[in-house]
């Protein structure tokens, strides 16, 4: 992929330090193998998963102790330095993208379990260790970790907190929100702060939940604990295929109009369903228009139950087909190519691109017709991956860089945010808002919700040294933008509450 | 019912020019929760209204005022409720504690611990900071990471970030059957016995110990609920639905005790030592004492245990001040004053109900 070659156009304040000072007190805080200077050892941290955006930092760090990370931020605050904080680097909005004159730091080393509690069903571990982890590490027990990212394998549970993971799960088992107890967080400034805890609420603000989503802006997360949910006694999956995606989308709301929360109701389109069934063999049918995986969880009687009534509204939209898992291995199987979306399409294009909007669901027919218009005007092809039961479209722009098509590419995604924000939607419902997104932002708020944003910034990091230029556009680049206000008064859809 | 977005912010824009509090109002039936309230009264009752609702996104929007009667009345309709099972303290005559009330005090009934609180169904909303500006966070979607999470920032806030004016909220399919069941067990007992069921994948819904019974609810389809209760023992309870109301309302008769206390507790601590009466919720998470120790014995019993404890009624809220309230340490109560200052600068909206936010 080709790097734009502007990525920061904000105003941001100069960073105007002392480095080789800092350096030096790094150096007295750090072990030389903690501290990454040379170029070719700082390369494999210049992007995260959105890799068209690329910078290299004034260095990168990689300390092992939460105390180390308090002496690191003392010093940085103390010089005035800007700090990126970073995961796994499995991030799709170029959150932990280095900024060229801070510091990177890397918290992979933070990858330790630390305790599982089987009785209060509760598991604490270093910000660096995987989503995937804590499910194995409980499993003994049968319990798990709700919240499963595709990325789930990588990515890390900091990382996880920071952007407010999904998954396929969460219309039945909500996002990392509603899944972690306790963060512990050293501020801008070096402290350690503890926020939540053992118990289901804490006095005071809620800053926990401020906290989820809060894209490396406000702290450095350094420990999370999770709740561990009782795996359900059974599961199981309908994948039912539709030579029409509007039938499909009416078959979603359909499902949950007749009380039923899936525990996954997902959606596929013909150029995902291709490209998977190409990649992973699932046994999707090729003919279709759209694909629904949905899969019921719970206590045996309750899934009999819902098994049959499901099958029946399927059949009642006009499924062209319906199959059911007839066990663990055919469960797996549907979800197979799912799970395998994403590299499946980056099999059939040189390059793609990854949005992330959220609507209603009822305008699903409506945004899918609309973005294959817009795949028409800018020539490029777009495959469908929609978590349908709560509304989160990944469409996937398929161009290639060395044609010279990413501008092409990323306009094609703006007009897709713009649409979903225009249905009562949002430019983002898991990825974050980064540096991709930020000037989306601009449409999503007008200037005194972007102020008040601003301010809650402030209140944690009032120098702005945390991940500078993400997550909240300054006013002056909104206005450059052109989008600010723009939209209000002029939505397509006035009669919708905007909020 | 009319939209008063524009005169509320008008007032608030007003009480900030003079740099005057206000005391936000709903139906004014949670007034007993923190400090005595200062100022003019906002009224906000009148502000109310369902603004969207189809029952296929499994969200309602409605206006702050709106009572949580008439609330739950229209979920009902379309068999759906709020999931978090919010206290609606209804007196004889009147509709009772409205939405606006309900996000400010971040109030969750008995369902809480197996289907979330206010806070987690809290889609987005529209708000008026100290500063009269009317602001909108978050959205009508289930998945939405634009932005910081200022709509849940709000929950439980008591109003002194400002004021909510309108909210998104999810909600859930009831469920198709429910049945109570009530088993002899002593407080210790039933603290084990609920964790151990926890660990499983029964259909609890809530689960409360007083006096030597434990009470359970179980929900889903019949065969599921037949299936647990010949898991859980114990016998049907008919009164099932009015003991979790009253629990709910807190107008079950332990809560006429004075004082009460609340104790947000790990649901693995042991029955607490202290003299008096004790109401376990939350499956164990939640514990309401009513006795004579005084309040530094209860907020070191509630600390010992990992967890934290305010006094919910009687004398301790006058005799020992905010630190009765609002039992927080030190560091963020420094990062809660910078919040209330970035929403509400001149310290209008709801003042000194938790803290002194002068510098």
């Amino acid at each position: 992929m080709t790097a734009p070659t502007t990525v920061f156009t904000e105003t941001l304040p100069d960073y105007d330090y002392d480095q080789p000072a800092l350096l030096a007190a790094l150096a007295e805080l750090l072990p030389q193998h903690a501290l990454l200077l040379d170029t070719a050892q700082k390369r494999p941290y210049d992007c995260d998963g959105l890799s068209a955006y690329r910078a290299l930092p004034v260095a990168v760090l990689l300390p092992e102790t939460i105390e180390q990370v308090q002496r690191i931020m003392a010093t940085c605050h103390a010089f005035g330095a800007p700090v990126v904080a970073r995961g796994a680097g499995t991030g799709l909005s170029g959150g932990a993208l280095p900024f060229e004159r801070g510091i990177l730091l890397s918290l992979a080393k933070f990858n330790r379990m630390l305790a599982l509690d089987p009785t209060a069903r509760t598991a604490r571990a270093q910000c660096g260790v995987s989503n995937l982890r804590i499910s194995q590490a409980a499993a003994p027990y049968g319990l798990y970790y709700a919240p499963d990212p595709s990325s789930q394998i990588a990515c890390t549970l900091g990382g996880n907190v920071a952007e407010n993971a999904g998954g396929v799960h969460c219309l039945k088992y909500g996002l990392t929100v509603h899944n972690v107890l306790e963060v512990r967080l050293v501020t801008v400034d070096g402290e350690l702060l503890t926020l939540g805890g053992a118990t289901l609420d804490s006095p005071g603000y809620d800053l926990l939940a401020l906290i989820h989503g809060s894209e490396g802006m406000l702290g450095v997360i350094v420990e999370v604990t999770v709740k561990l949910l009782p795996k359900p006694q059974i599961a199981k999956a309908l994948l039912a295929a539709f030579d029409d995606v509007s039938k499909a989308g009416e078959a979603v709301g359909a499902i949950i109009a007749a009380g039923i929360i899936p525990a996954g109701l997902e959606m596929m389109d013909t150029h995902a369903i291709r490209a998977a069934e190409d990649f992973v063999q699932a046994g999707y049918p090729l003919d279709a228009a759209a694909i629904l995986i949905c899969e019921l969880d719970g206590v045996a009687a309750d899934v009999a139950e819902q098994t049959d009534r499901v099958t029946a509204i399927l059949n009642d939209h006009d499924a062209a087909e319906v199959r059911i898992s007839a066990d663990e291995a055919q469960r797996l199987a549907f979800w197979s190519g799912r799970k395998n979306a994403f590299p499946a399409v980056g099999r059939i294009s040189p390059d793609y691109y990854c949005m992330d909007g959220t609507i209603p669901r009822k305008a699903l027919p409506e945004v899918l017709m609309r973005i294959n218009a817009l795949s028409r005007k800018y020539g490029l092809r777009c495959a469908n991956v929609f978590h349908a039961g709560d509304g989160n479209l990944h469409p996937l722009i398929l161009y290639d860089a060395n044609a010279g098509e990413l501008a092409a590419a990323e306009r094609f995604g703006a007009d897709i945010l713009r649409l979903c924000v225009d249905m009562g939607g949002a430019i983002t419902g898991e990825h974050g808002v980064g540096m991709e997104k930020i000037n989306e932002m601009c449409v999503q708020f007008n200037a005194a919700e972007l102020r008040q944003l601003h301010a809650v910034k402030a209140a944690f990091d009032p120098r702005g040294l945390l991940n500078p230029g993400k997550a909240v556009p300054t006013l002056h680049r909104c206005a450059e933008f052109g989008a600010m206000h723009v939209h209000h008064g002029q939505l397509p859809h006035p009669d919708l509450p905007r909020f | 019912m009319t939209d008063s977005a524009s005169l509320l912010a008008q007032r608030v824009a007003d009480a900030y020019a003079q740099q005057t509090p206000l005391h936000l109002r709903g139906a004014g039936t949670k007034d007993f929760l923190g400090a005595p309230r200062q100022g003019a009264v906002l009224s906000l009752a009148e502000h109310a209204g369902v603004l969207d609702y189809d029952p296929t996104e499994l969200v309602i929007s409605a206006r702050c005022g709106t009572p949580l009667t008439a609330l739950e009345s229209t979920l009902a309709q379309a068999r759906q409720m709020l999931p978090f099972e919010p206290p609606r303290f209804t007196c004889a005559g009147a509709p009772g504690g409205t939405l606006g009330g309900a996000l400010a005090a971040g109030l969750s009934g008995p369902r809480r611990p197996y289907g979330g609180a206010v806070r987690d169904h809290v889609l987005g909303l529209r708000m008026i900071n100290g500063q009269g500006h009317i602001l909108s966070f978050g959205g009508q979607v289930m998945k939405n990471v634009a932005g910081y999470d200022i709509s849940r920032l709000q929950v439980g806030a008591m109003g002194t970030l400002g004021v909510i004016l309108d909210a998104a909220i999810k909600v859930l399919p009831q469920p198709p059957a429910c049945e109570t069941r009530v088993r002899a067990l002593d407080a210790a007992q039933a603290i084990q016995t609920l964790n151990a069921w926890a660990a499983r994948p029964l259909p609890i819904t809530a689960a409360a110990h007083w006096r030597g019974l434990l009470h359970i609810r179980l929900a889903g389809a019949p065969a599921a609920i037949a299936a647990a209760g010949a898991d859980i023992g114990g016998d049907i309870d008919p009164q099932g639905q009015a003991f979790w109301a009253a629990l709910r309302d807190q107008t079950h008769p332990f809560f006429a005790g004075d004082p009460v206390w609340r104790l947000s507790v790990p649901d693995t601590t042991p029955p607490l030592d202290l003299p008096g009466d004790q109401f376990i919720d939350w499956g164990g998470a939640q514990r309401w004492y009513c006795g004579d120790a005084d309040a530094a014995a209860v907020l070191a019993a509630a600390r010992a245990a990992g967890g934290h404890a305010h006094c919910w009624r009687g004398d301790p809220v006058a005799a020992f001040g905010p630190a009765a309230r609002l039992d927080q340490p030190q560091p963020l109560r420094a990062i809660a004053q910078r919040l209330k200052q970035a929403f509400d600068p001149a310290d209008i909206c709801n003042r000194g109900v938790w803290f002194d936010a002068s510098p």
